[in-house]
């Protein structure tokens, strides 16, 4: 049978996938908004997993909020993006610096 | 090898793979497509799971829904990839080193020796006619109802703000301003002229008035 590790590990390598991905992808907003969906669906594997092997229905009931509010983080954040490509002709980090942060 | 150990290697492994696709194409309609199947493989592992309200919820909501407007808004975008793309190979190094750090640092944490099947042992798998959806909502509507009203009142505010966001007034298209019309009086639009009533006309004046 497939032990619990081997899913938290499953959870792990799509975690650290992600995180490289905003590594390499500092000045695409949109391939940033996508690292973070993934990194969401990595802490939800792990969630599942727990839930399944502890026999607990919680963890589920969490994944099911947390995909609520990915799924909000996600329209909001599109919507924004769509704004900003509007009023300032492009996407790339570099360029938004007009609160000078 | 049983059959559930090759399904879940079947689709952890492609899970990863095109994990790792969505990070390093080029297009981004590319990189949300590999995403979808990203999703798919991990909905098919909760199914494995015996999460099968989720997975089927993960296929319906982001591969249904929140790729879609992504795949729309990518495609609705003009973006020049070239300047987006500088730095890539420059970061290739460092980002490749981190995520394997952080694997490596994880694997010792979850590994077989703390979570593994003896520390853990494998559930019982649940009778064919479980069910998943019944157990789920009868905490979620009970236990959780309000964190439940929490969340659909956090899905209202986001729709609201999405279409605040993206709204935007046109130049030079009319509309219907709809709070004048409602709010319209009879005197706005009504105006009684009284005019005196004419004598009859007689007929030397109808021929006098006659076109010749």
């Amino acid at each position: 049978m497939i032990s619990l590790s081997q899913f938290l590990i499953f959870g792990a390598m799509l975690f650290s996938i992600s995180v490289a991905g905003i590594f390499l992808n500092r000045k695409n907003v949109l391939i940033l908004l996508m690292a973070i969906e993934l990194m969401l669906l990595a802490v939800n594997v792990n969630f599942i997993a727990f839930s399944h092997f502890l026999g607990d229905i919680n963890g589920q009931v969490f994944v099911f909020f947390v995909l609520t509010v990915a799924a909000a983080e996600a329209a909001i954040g599109l919507a924004i993006l769509v704004t900003l490509f509007r009023n300032r002709r492009t996407i790339n980090v570099e360029d938004l610096t007009a609160m000078k942060g | 090898m049983t059959l559930y150990q090759f399904l879940f290697y079947v689709f952890a492994s492609s899970a990863v793979l095109s994990a790792i696709r969505v990070i390093s194409v080029k297009n981004p309609v590319h990189a949300a497509l590999f995403l979808v199947l990203t999703f798919f493989s991990t909905a098919l592992v909760w199914i494995l799971m015996e999460a099968e309200f989720l997975g089927i919820v993960l296929l319906l909501v982001y591969v249904g829904a929140v790729m879609v407007l992504f795949l729309f808004v990518v495609m609705m975008l003009d973006i020049n990839l070239a300047p987006l793309r500088e730095g890539f190979v420059r970061n290739l190094p460092v980002g490749v080193f981190v995520a394997l750090v952080m694997v490596i640092e994880l694997g010792l944490v979850v590994g077989a020796h703390s979570f593994g099947l003896s520390a853990y042992p494998a559930p019982t798998p649940a009778p064919a006619d479980a069910a998943n959806t019944l157990a789920l909502g009868s905490v979620l509507y009970t236990d959780f109802v309000y964190p439940f009203e929490i969340a659909a009142f956090i899905l209202l505010v986001s729709i609201v703000a999405a279409i605040v966001l993206a709204h935007r007034k046109r130049e030079g298209v009319l509309y219907q301003n709809i709070d004048a019309q409602v709010r319209v009086r009879r005197a706005d639009r009504l105006r009684i002229v009284s005019m005196p009533a004419s004598k009859p006309v007689t007929a030397a004046e109808e021929s006098e008035g006659k076109p010749s």
